[in-house]
């Protein structure tokens, strides 16, 4: 069984996150590159199922050089290889050219049965990845899983949407995992040191025979055209008990239109 | 000799960081109140691997060298020294002479546990009567049949009587030599040995959160193949075992100095005197300054002495190298507590900042694993000085 997680590298969300100036788009030099937290579940969930069967984990990343980092987590914690898509003409791209490009990815890498990613990336946050890679394989999809099984040439996964339900699709298939589903190790090592001898494919483009003019920020569908900073967090309200406390919390909740 | 460690080893670094910030840094202030010993924590701590980084692979280590141990000890210190000193032990004194001296049977028998952090070994050396003058031991153990009938006193040994201790190997007299000096040999003791009692734990200064105890025999009973190493070897493994032991002790006191130092910065910047951060004043500054130089000075000697020892270098120059980091390190360690504890003024002597715990778990770093005084006086034998 060939298993590809998808692995995004995203700015540190615990540092001072920025957009350049130039074209808005996310600074990725000025801050730390980390593995998208919610996509370490779903490097976790694959190699869970790598252990208790017979599988092999690539991890699969677009981004800029500096992208590699997040494919050396996910061999670091086990995966099996690596391939990076980079490419200058990838600047910018929107959710619809990255699931163009990771599908053609997904392609190259060949014979996949299961594709796992997180249930969105920790700086875009759009979740909608997982669905559109899904209907350009034209395969199967299921979303915000929190407990996943492995049979034989299936998958059986609880989906906790809206409604929590239990869900069966046939192999291949692409499953986005929510932070329930288990708690990723951390690299050990051993693992850092096995790591460095771990296979990394790099495409460019045309490697994967994807048009440049089909992604990037100029073929984007969305464009960002203002950025304003966060208002710095204000001073919260203490309500002090004098017998009312209740009436003035609802009467704060209410003046909020929480209530 | 390269002055920077490998990219493996800071990628390493970087993980045991977010290990530490996740995992141990929320509880350590709660840890230190409530003189508890966290099983739960060394156990993941077992699962990261860093219990058996410098074991081999059939042991179930990784293979690792010593400056992978000194980066985890860093790191697992700057957060909270009980438990980097539970790692330290646990290695240094657990498994090491096991490792070093043990035969295959006893290696198979204790090793995997203790590497994967499911177990703790503790190493019974320092007496009631008897400290930096380890040769005095008095703990007598005596060859009755096929079993050595042990008895005697352990005083202030780590990692000894946790829910995790799975033995402890301690010291003791087995006889006479022929030039009329006591024979010391090394014998392994299973916990719960009838005998064997861990006496409830000491009310320490600081290492609220390690596990020390005194430990006395009385006509405990172990099989003669507990024997650990070569009968009459005793004095001369552990004084081996403890050359490591130095360098990673020396690696606990460069966390406690980053620590001060970060405490330090953050704390001179945002509060204020006189209408401006505290920073601003020279007086505060220049003491932080010199921080920053302690940690630097302390790290190249701790990391210098590791890369001796892992790049096999001569058995003189690895111990004088480990002696000079860790008098270094550790008498810098104590300063730095003292200079951020003045830096946070009354808040520094309160429990609420990190600054006050690790002001009182310092101190053991410059007395245990050898004292200052015995680190001098064994850099001036190494300087060919006739001193006694
Ligand atoms: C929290 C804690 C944990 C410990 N863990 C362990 C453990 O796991 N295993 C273990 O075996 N031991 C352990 N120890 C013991 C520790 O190693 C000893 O306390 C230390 O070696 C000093 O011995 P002592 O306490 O007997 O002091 P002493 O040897 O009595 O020394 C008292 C003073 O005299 C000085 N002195 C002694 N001899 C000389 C000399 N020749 N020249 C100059 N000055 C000298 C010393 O430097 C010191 O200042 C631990 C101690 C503590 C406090």
């Amino acid at each position: 069984m060939k298993i590809v997680a998808l692995v995004k590298h995203v700015p540190d969300a615990a540092a001072d996150r920025t957009f350049n100036e130039a074209d808005h788009t996310t600074d990725r030099t000025n801050v730390d590159g980390i593995l998208s937290e919610l996509d370490e579940y779903a490097v976790e969930a694959a190699l869970k199922i790598a252990e208790s069967g017979d599988a092999e984990v690539v991890a699969l990343t677009m981004g800029p050089d500096a992208a590699l980092d997040a494919v050396k987590r996910a061999l670091q914690m086990g995966a099996d290889s690596g391939a990076h898509v980079a490419d200058d003409a990838l600047h910018g791209s929107d959710a619809v050219a990255t699931s163009a490009v990771l599908a053609a990815a997904i392609q190259k890498i060949g014979d996949v049965d299961l594709i796992l990613t997180g249930m969105a990336s920790t700086d875009g946050g759009m979740s909608v990845v997982p669905a559109m890679l899904a209907e350009r394989l034209g395969l199967a999809h299921v979303g915000f899983v929190g407990e996943l099984n492995v049979e034989a040439g299936s998958v059986r996964a609880r989906r906790d949407a809206d409604v929590t339900e239990t869900v069966e699709a046939a192999l291949p298939a692409i499953v986005s995992v929510t932070d329930q589903i288990n708690e990723p190790r951390y690299p050990s090592f051993k693992g850092i040191m096995a790591a460095k001898k771990k296979p990394v494919e790099t495409w460019s483009l045309a490697d994967l025979g994807v048009d440049a003019g089909t992604v990037g920020l100029a073929a984007a569908w969305t464009t960002v055209e203002t950025v304003t900073k966060r208002p710095e967090r204000t001073q919260g309200e203490i309500v002090t008990d004098e017998g009312d406390g209740g009436a003035k919390l609802v009467e704060f909740l209410a003046g909020q239109k929480f209530v | 000799m390269p002055f920077e460690l490998s990219a493996e080893h800071e990628t390493f670094r970087k993980v045991v960081r977010e290990f530490a910030r996740a995992e141990i840094a929320p509880h350590a202030a709660q840890w230190d109140l409530d003189h508890h010993f966290p099983v739960g924590v060394v156990r993941a701590m077992g699962e990261l691997g860093l219990f058996g980084l410098t074991a081999p692979e059939e042991y179930g280590g990784s293979g690792g060298d010593l400056t992978s141990l000194c980066v985890a000890i860093e790191e697992i210190g700057r957060v909270d020294q009980s438990l980097g000193i539970t790692l330290e032990a646990a290695v240094g004194l657990g498994i090491n002479p096991i490792l070093n001296y043990g035969t295959d049977e006893q290696k198979q028998r204790w090793l995997p546990d203790l590497t994967a952090g499911r177990a703790l070994a503790g190493f019974g050396l320092t007496e009631p009567g008897s400290g930096s003058d380890a040769g005095a031991t008095s703990t007598r153990a005596v060859l009755d049949g096929d079993e050595w009938a042990i008895d005697g006193a352990k005083q202030f040994i780590t990692n000894s009587g946790s829910d995790l201790t799975s033995c402890v190997t301690i010291t003791a007299r087995t006889g006479t030599t022929d030039a009329g000096e006591p024979e010391i040999s090394a014998i392994i003791v299973p916990a719960g040995t009838p005998g064997f009692t861990v006496e409830p734990a000491y009310h320490k200064l600081g290492w609220h959160a390690s596990d020390t105890h005194p430990l006395t025999f009385t006509g405990a009973r172990v099989p003669a193949d507990h024997l650990l190493g070569a009968r009459g070897k005793g004095f001369a493994q552990f004084l081996a075992t403890l050359d490591d032991g130095r360098i990673a002790i020396a690696a606990l006191a460069v966390g406690c100095i980053q620590a001060m130092l970060e405490a330090s910065v953050a704390y001179a910047n945002e509060r204020t005197a006189f209408g401006v951060p505290i920073g601003r004043k020279q007086g505060v500054a220049f003491q932080i300054a010199d921080l920053h130089v302690m940690a630097e000075s302390a790290r190249l000697l701790t990391y210098r002495a590791a890369s001796l020892r892992d790049a096999g270098a001569a058995s003189a120059a690895v111990k004088q190298a480990a002696s000079v980091a860790k008098l270094q390190a550790t008498e810098f360690a104590v300063t730095s507590t003292r200079i951020a504890t003045q830096v946070h003024g009354g808040y520094g002597f309160m429990e609420e900042y990190p600054v006050a715990r690790f002001y009182r778990d310092a101190k053991i770093l410059e007395i245990g694993e050898g004292t200052s005084e015995v680190q001098r006086l064994l850099i001036a034998r190494g300087l060919g000085l006739p001193v006694e």
